[in-house]
């Protein structure tokens, strides 16, 4: 568990954020989902709309809001696939 | 001869604002190339994703999607075509035209019926020209599109397509509507800063694009939902996706080659320029050596005059 999961966020017009995150919170079609590193290989489509959540560390946490998204988790990491990713207004946290 | 100066000074003074103008042009296109292909590069890390992931799926997943399978006999094979909205790129528009009628004369060869869909302005106007139909065109995006426009285009596409699926003996089947049976789309291949070439690409039925095989067994992979379900949605995604990198390519592309036609232009003003002042100032030279002469001519006539007095 000491390890860190690497997460990209890539949007269909550019590549949102990426880097090291000790965790990652997303809601799929079927219901709400956290990753954690060593997570098994899975593909999920995400809930439309709604929100991902990357837990950096330190209590710091940056949420996305998705739309048309997929979710990847295979052994090199985590990757979010978005037609649009923008970061959620603080409001909505 | 004063008159023909007068002239040619005006001529001087068009070409050379003709110059400034088509100079801007260049400087414009130029930027524009940077940013075409700064968006490319940007649009990579989501396609790769996304390959990545039918890769997954298709190896996981029983695939028999329509989207991905060949139909028995085509009948009606729709033509995406990718034109600028603007002129002044040179050859740009012509020759994407011209593909997309070698590739239309190609598919009526073979029995089937080109439906065409046409984006940027240029195109439309070819075929409303000579009356010829157009299923449905876009236009207002060509130089900078954006994926909602892509998406646009894939939606209708993707429709046409699926639509073509129970379509009879050239009868529309029982939903009433005549779709198509293959997509070709016909875009400009952005090679380098001088060389941009027309390419037409099949994008239905579909074959994901292989990428290099990783080693070993593939990953187990879990879905939510099941896969058929997933690919059901990742697909028309995919599609969407492949339409806007070729936009984003004949964006970059329509930029290169209106640089290159107006960097042309700017070089021609210039020549123009310099061969206009040489023949002003010959007319100049010749106007003041004639005047010269007649005075020379005065004074001698004068003098002679004069001596005889």
């Amino acid at each position: 568990m000491a390890s860190q999961l690497h997460v990209e966020v890539v949007a269909v017009e550019e590549k949102v954020w990426s880097g090291e995150a000790e965790m990652l919170v997303a809601r799929t079609t079927e219901g709400e989902l956290g990753v954690l590193p060593g997570h098994a290989p899975l593909l999920g489509q995400l809930a439309e709309p709604s929100q991902v959540r990357v837990k950096v560390g330190g209590g710091e946490e940056i949420t996305y809001d998705v739309a048309g998204g997929f979710l990847s988790i295979t052994d090199e990491g985590v990757t979010v696939l978005a037609e649009s990713a923008e970061p959620a207004a603080p409001a909505a946290r | 001869m004063a008159a023909q100066v007068r002239v040619l000074r005006q001529r001087i003074r068009s070409a050379k604002s003709m110059k400034k103008i088509t100079k801007a042009m260049e400087l414009v296109a130029t930027s524009r190339i940077a940013k075409a292909q700064a968006r490319v590069a940007a649009s990579l890390p989501y396609a790769q994703a996304i390959t990545g992931v039918l890769t997954a799926l298709a190896s996981n997943a029983s695939v028999d999607h329509p989207l991905l399978t060949a139909r028995p006999q085509v009948r009606r094979a729709g033509v995406l075509l990718i034109t600028s909205d603007r002129g002044l790129a040179g050859g740009y528009s012509a020759n994407a035209i011209r593909t997309a009628e070698s590739l239309m004369a190609r598919l009526r060869e073979d029995g089937k019926e080109p439906v065409l869909y046409v984006i940027g302005r240029k195109g439309v106007t070819y075929y409303r020209f000579r009356n010829r139909p157009i299923e449905a065109s876009w236009t207002g995006f060509s130089e900078q599109p954006a994926f909602t426009d892509a998406r646009m285009v894939g939606e209708t596409l993707i429709k046409a397509f699926i639509h073509g699926a129970d379509d009879g003996e050239d009868h529309s089947g029982p939903d009433g509507v005549q779709g198509v049976d293959e997509l070709h789309i016909v875009y400009t291949e952005f090679k380098s800063l001088m060389t941009q070439s027309p390419t037409t690409r099949i994008i239905g039925p579909m074959e994901v694009e292989d990428r290099p095989r990783v080693e070993g067994v593939l990953p187990a992979y879990e879905f939510e939902p099941e896969a058929e379900a997933l690919l059901d949605a990742l697909l028309p995604k995919y599609i969407n996706t492949r339409i806007y990198a070729a936009l984003l390519e004949s964006a970059a592309s329509e930029s290169a080659a209106r640089r290159r036609a107006m960097k042309s232009a700017t070089d021609n003003a210039e020549e123009m320029i310099q061969n206009y002042t040489r023949q002003m100032n010959t007319a100049r030279q010749a106007g003041i050596t004639q005047e010269i002469s007649e005075i020379v001519g005065g004074v001698n006539a004068l003098a002679a005059s004069g001596s005889e007095v």
